[in-house]
């Protein structure tokens, strides 16, 4: 089952949980990612070892999809 | 490179230039000229006074003394992009959220590294650039085949975001570790540069367990160097 996650104080929060066969899992997911899009925060999703993607559309075919907030320089 | 693979945050510091190996190589130079500039100055004064009168042997300590404390703040400011970040809660300390934040952290990295970061709080990240150190509030690059140096830079969760005061730290790295992956260049162009040098004069202003880190990421570049 796919599942995106926000980092956040308390660790993590699983937002969404769909497995690509269940329409209505998905759009709920996808709703959830737009919110969270919305609120500034970034999608990823990890590519292979060493290497992550910034997506904009929830993947549907992902297994975890993760959302981060923006960096800065210090 | 395509738009999508571009960090998003080079948006804003587009007046920067796009970091590349040619342009770290510069800025390391720059930097050593800076040294330079610093310390040749204060230790010919001091040389000078000493031949020309030796009574002024504690003016002449001054000066020497200024030739070396000018680069060790220096190092200690790349030091410091390694130090943990201070605590703003009690919360934010608070042992579920910290091990959940290990955990996940914990996923996006191979074994040798999670183990490394148990023992330092650091993750070691090889990237095309060089190897990269990685910690809550800032990165270390070391970079260069024939001359080696630490490139320390400071870079963190944005602080004008209300909840990035109360992320736990394993978050706090992997918020870096993911933008790091994603686009090297765009990595360090976001993030300042708060030192460049000699990795051994880094070395000495880090705490014992976080040298630990440089030694593995040391070893890890010549690796790297060598499969090139």
């Amino acid at each position: 089952m796919a599942k995106l996650i926000r980092m956040d104080h308390t660790g993590h929060s699983t937002l969404a949980q769909w497995t690509a066969g269940d329409p209505a899992a998905v759009q709920a997911a996808v709703t959830v990612f737009r919110a969270e899009l919305d609120r500034g925060y970034l999608a990823m999703v990890s590519t292979g070892p060493g290497h992550a993607e910034h997506v904009r559309e929830l993947p549907v075919d992902a297994e975890l999809v993760i959302m981060r907030l923006p960096i800065s320089g210090g | 490179m395509a738009a999508a693979d571009v960090l998003p945050e080079t948006a804003s510091v587009h007046w920067r230039r796009r970091v590349d190996a040619a342009q770290l190589r510069g800025r390391g130079r720059l930097w050593t000229l800076t040294m330079a500039a610093h310390v040749v100055p204060f230790a010919g004064a001091a040389s000078l006074l000493l031949w020309m009168q030796p009574l002024a042997l504690p003016v002449a300590l001054v000066c020497f003394a200024h030739a070396w404390i000018i680069p060790e703040l220096y190092a200690q400011r790349g030091a410091n992009v390694l130090r943990p970040a201070r605590r703003m809660s009690a919360a934010d300390a608070a042992p579920g959220p910290e091990q959940r934040s290990v955990g996940l952290l914990g996923d996006l990295v191979g074994h040798e590294a999670r183990e490394l970061h148990a023992r330092t709080g650091l993750v070691l990240e090889p990237g095309r650039l060089g190897a990269w150190l990685v910690g809550e509030k800032g990165a270390v690059l070391l970079h260069g085949r024939r001359r080696l140096r630490a490139y320390c830079y400071c870079v963190k969760v944005d602080p004008r975001r209300p909840a990035a005061h109360d992320l736990p730290s394993g978050d706090r790295i992997a918020h870096l570790l993911l933008a790091l992956r994603s686009d090297e260049q765009g990595f360090a162009t976001v993030a300042n540069l708060a030192f460049a040098g000699a990795p051994w004069r880094l070395r000495r202003r880090m705490s014992r367990e976080t040298r630990a880190a440089l030694k593995a990421a040391l070893a890890s570049d010549s690796r790297s160097s060598a499969r090139l």
